[in-house]
């Protein structure tokens, strides 16, 4: 079947049957398709401007001692992020270690046994994972986690950033798996592989590079997450001196540095922000060009 | 998205023989294995849920109900009450909407009905990438470059033209509601945009085919066939994109002032739920305090639950529909 | 399809985890005889000359670094009595409800005193602005609305005041300066301290809050037509203009060094007779005293549970009291006076580590 309106004729002067199209009627019609391409340019606009502003100003202040210095007391200026860098890192893998295990064997049990009423529920409530704010997840963990270690930790907030990929994790793993041949599935079931090695060493393998796709959107969300970070991970001037310790990251010092008066920490926000957005966007882009498949979970 | 199995490319029962040797090692323990990674999802959103109702009950018990809709917070004197923070938080989503649905079904008729294929996939790759950015950023150019502008251009121009309104009356601070709900509108129209083009691509093509046939234009075809076609998914999508603006935490609290009020104009401050969640969670002083905060996180996490499922269903009745009726 | 060796995958995923993960501690290396950190989290007012007084202290011992986290007086004192901080910083004293709700002792060391300037933002307007308290409490009241109000233009012949809205800037989170500035306000408008009172944080009449004294000095400078109390260190490395007060003898006072240390002086005296560090130097008699100012202390745990952390902590304390106070004046902080120090000392020994105190002088 036609694949949608892209495929059918231009109808603004084409074929007439019924009653002439009156002047008002074409115009009409003009009209409103300069309006909605007016509505891609007012949407497109404030991400050219955002972006512009992070590239101009970023630019300017992107310098080497931002990638190698720790930042400085309050009022001096210079100093760096380094140690914001390797923060937003270090939760990334910490998110990974919790989101990726749950999200791939969770994905696989969706798509081997989920068709009854179980994969129902699982499906509903990753979608509601999915649509929780950020800052409830953070809650979740400080009370969880950071009230009882007595202590705010790299831990605590690699595992509420964990918690937020878990959805995007099994839903991608989920429809990669089962675009899987089911005919591959069952050659290997008839030459009398168990079910548990197809299932890991065919099935899984074939969509591994889907799957990684997946993953590696969903590290493309959590990376520019700040809400859950602020009462979980904290924050730290110092580099990070171990797993159970306050640690910075990227997006809760570009957030402190943006509302407090000093010029000096506004530039280094913009540079923070070139940054992240260089990562973001390497990471979606290339995401979807090894993809190629639109993953429509959506929301944040 | 509908939550039963996607049909027509299910997982094939296993088979007799492995089904016998299911009951042995491997296979037994794979699916235990799968089984509870699985569960543990719904087990994550049930302690989630337990957690936070846990936490909340002091001051559930002490305010019951009507925390909803005292408006006074008070930490000093203990009273706490919700409504401001409902109030900031439902009205800078229904700006928002208000904002970002016109132009969002703009571009969704565009991607889908006007613009040629490779424009079209061009276009949607890059509103997509609107999405990526992650809400600090937006935060940060909401300060130095949205609220500036709506205090220097778009707040006197409302003053000059409609300031009779008590919408847009009073001082003029650039950060506010009104900023607030510039912002979050940005924010949405990515997935309010791509999940009404996802439903516009649904709608049959004997649809529009009918229409030109009875000698409509391409705007005729749109308004009067396709648009209505499609206007439950559509009205989904909305909902969806409401879901996100309910719980927008960061670029929200960078923009709206932070003032826990009522007022009747969009130029002033205001707080929501997320914000005030963000900015005195880790200073509650008193257990009381903490315990009203985590009821508000209570409800933003009911709120965005019924929200998103309503708008889920809606748009899987929506292309399931159009698939069925093809 | 195209068929990857999946276990390939498999480890470079796992190993960029591990990679992420390990890189932590070992871009630093933590050469055996360990770094002691050192968590603490609060007030803004100081956060100026403390983020110093660390920078300072860790240069000189490498072992010992100290996280301070500057997010509000409300939220010092919480993080302590939850104890996921080692020690916190609060302007406003802990009554003695909130030091029975810690749940074990803990002890209030006053380091320096600062002033609380009007900061404001009228374009053509300098520094130098005559602020009656009562006008300040009926800025914030939400009485006079514009800049050219008559009781303003009264005290200011010389200035030409636009007729602009004032925005009126507060703190959003829990606040120490919120609570110097708030008691200054209950002791000068018997309507405020009815409507409102003094809490680190209260039910603001109007206004838009910022975050932090660097929020509150960030919102400021964005926006023309607004005013707002800030501690004077951000306002001075802000270039940010402030205003004259009235104090109580009804001199126009600057907020300044000088100033303050005279407000502190007078509460040195207060802590020395009441014995009890919680003193209040808000709007205090004194022909050249500034009348918005305040002690701020640091919240220690009497009874430390970490030997090592411990030693450490009390080590920068003793420090503090002594070497860190010179920097004080630099930032525009009033160093505690003798007596104070003295004080201090005193205290900075009751920490003990199993029954023993922890300093050895």
């Amino acid at each position: 079947m036609a694949g949608g309106a892209c495929d059918l004729p231009r109808a603004g002067g084409a074929v007439i049957v019924l009653g002439r199209q009156s002047a008002r009627r074409r115009v009409t019609d003009r009209v409103m398709g300069w309006v909605c391409l007016a509505a891609i340019l007012v949407a497109v606009a404030p991400l050219a401007s955002v972006l512009g502003y992070i590239v101009i100003q970023g630019a300017s202040a992107l310098n080497w001692a931002f990638f190698t210095h720790l930042p400085a007391p309050v009022g001096e200026p210079g100093g760096g992020m380094a140690n914001a860098i390797l923060g937003t890192l270090t939760l990334i893998g910490l998110a990974a270690c919790v989101g990726v295990p749950v999200g791939i064997l969770g994905g696989l049990f969706l798509a081997e046994a989920g068709d009854g009423r179980l994969g129902w529920w699982i499906r509903f409530t990753a979608d509601v994972l999915n649509g929780l704010p950020s800052i409830v997840v953070g809650v979740f963990v400080y009370a969880l986690v950071v009230v009882p270690m007595h202590r705010f930790s790299a831990l605590a907030g690699g595992l509420a950033l964990g918690v937020m990929m878990i959805p995007l994790v099994v839903r991608t793993t989920e429809e990669m798996v089962r675009l899987v041949p089911s005919s591959l599935r069952e050659a290997s079931l008839a030459l009398g592989i168990r079910w548990w090695v197809t299932s890991l060493r065919i099935v899984l393998r074939t969509a591994t590079a889907g799957v990684i796709t997946g993953i590696m959107l969903a590290v493309a969300r959590i990376g520019g997450e700040t809400a859950p970070l602020l009462f979980t991970a904290f924050n730290n001037q110092f580099w990070q001196a171990g797993l159970d310790q306050p640690i910075s990251s990227l997006t809760v010092q570009l957030f402190t540095y943006s509302i407090a008066p000093y010029d000096d920490w506004h530039r280094q926000a913009w540079a923070a922000a070139l940054v992240l957005m260089a990562i973001t966007l390497l990471l979606n882009v290339a995401a979807r060009a090894a993809g190629r498949q639109r993953f429509t979970m959506g929301g944040r | 998205m509908s939550y039963a199995a996607p049909a027509g490319r299910g997982v094939p029962p296993l088979p007799a023989e492995s089904r016998v040797r299911s009951g042995r090692g491997g296979d037994a323990i794979f699916r235990v294995l799968l089984t509870v990674f699985g569960v543990a999802v719904i087990v994550l959103v049930a302690a989630i849920a337990c957690v936070l109702t846990g936490a909340a009950m002091p001051a559930i018990r002490r305010f019951g109900p009507a925390f909803l809709w005292t408006s006074r917070w008070d930490p000093v004197h203990n009273i706490f009450g919700a409504l401001p923070f409902v109030f900031g938080t439902v009205a800078s989503s229904a700006l928002a909407l208000l904002v970002a649905v016109p132009i969002s079904l703009g571009v969704a008729v565009y991607l889908v009905e006007i613009a040629p294929p490779r424009t079209s996939i061009a276009l949607s790759f890059i509103i997509e990438l609107l999405a990526a950015i992650p809400s600090v950023i937006l935060g940060l150019w909401g300060i130095f470059v949205l609220a500036p502008w709506v205090r220097s251009a778009v707040e006197p121009v409302l003053s000059a033209v409609l300031g009779w309104l008590p919408l847009f009356s009073g001082p003029q601070y650039g950060i506010g509601l009104l900023a607030a709900g510039i912002i979050l509108a940005i924010m949405i129209i990515p997935i309010v945009s791509s999940v009404s083009r996802d439903v516009l691509r649904a709608v049959p093509a004997e649809q529009r085919e009918a229409m030109y046939a009875l000698g409509a234009t391409r705007w005729e075809v749109i308004s009067r066939a396709v648009v209505p076609y499609g206007r439950i998914g559509i009205i989904g999508a909305v909902i969806l994109g409401l879901g996100r603006a309910l719980g927008e935490t960061m670029a929200v609290t960078m923009v709206i002032g932070n003032r826990p009020q009522i007022s009747t104009s969009l130029f002033q401050p205001a707080y929501t739920i997320a914000a005030v969640l963000a900015n005195e969670f880790s200073e509650a002083t008193s257990d009381l305090y903490l315990s009203a905060l985590i009821e508000m996180a209570l409800v933003l996490f009911a709120v965005s639950l019924i929200v998103n499922a309503l708008a889920r269903w809606l748009v899987a009745r929506a292309t399931s529909h159009a698939r069925a009726a093809r | 399809m195209r068929t990857t060796p999946y276990w390939r995958s498999l480890l470079a995923v796992a190993a960029i985890c591990a990679l992420f993960v390990g890189m932590s501690p070992a871009v630093r290396p933590v050469k055996g005889a360990g770094i002691v950190t050192l968590t603490g989290a609060g007030a803004t007012f100081p956060y100026p000359l403390y983020s110093r007084w660390f920078s300072e202290y860790n240069r000189a011992h490498p072992d010992v670094r100290i996280n301070y986290q500057p997010i509000g007086s409300g939220g010092g004192i919480e993080q302590v009595k939850n104890r996921t901080v080692d020690f916190g910083a609060s302007d406003a004293p802990l009554s003695d409800d909130q030091l029975k709700a810690m749940g074990r002792p803990v002890i209030l060391i006053p380091t320096v005193a600062g002033a609380i300037a009007m900061s404001y933002n009228v374009p053509n307007v300098g520094t130098g602005l005559r602020l009656t308290p009562q006008n300040i409490a009926a800025l914030y009241l939400g009485t006079i609305t514009k800049w050219n109000d008559p009781k303003l233009t009264a005290d200011n012949p010389g200035m030409k005041l636009p007729n602009m809205p004032i925005t009126v800037v507060h703190r959003s989170d829990g606040s120490g300066t919120t609570f110097h500035f708030t008691s200054f306000l209950s002791l000068v408008s018997p309507e405020w301290a009815n409507k409102v009172g003094h809490a680190t944080s209260v039910e603001w009449p109007v206004g838009i809050g910022g975050k932090g004294n660097d929020g509150v000095a960030g919102a400021i400078k964005q926006a023309p037509g607004a005013i707002g109390y800030v501690e004077l260190a951000y306002v001075k490395q802000n270039n940010l203009t402030y205003a004259l007060v009235k104090n109580r003898d009804g001199h126009w006072v600057a907020p300044s060094l000088a100033a303050t240390v005279l407000a502190a002086a007078g509460g040195a005296g207060q802590m020395v007779k009441t014995h009890d560090v919680r003193v209040s130097i808000a709007y205090a008699p004194g022909p050249t005293n500034y009348p918005i100012a305040g002690f701020t202390y640091l919240l220690i745990p009497r009874e430390q549970t970490d030997a090592v952390k411990g030693k450490a902590l009390v080590g920068f304390l003793w420090w503090a009291i002594h070497d860190g106070e010179k920097d004080a004046a630099q930032l525009l902080y009033a160093q505690a006076p003798a007596a104070v120090v003295k004080i201090d000392e005193g205290l900075v020994k009751q920490v003990t580590y199993q029954g023993k105190a922890l300093v050895t002088p």
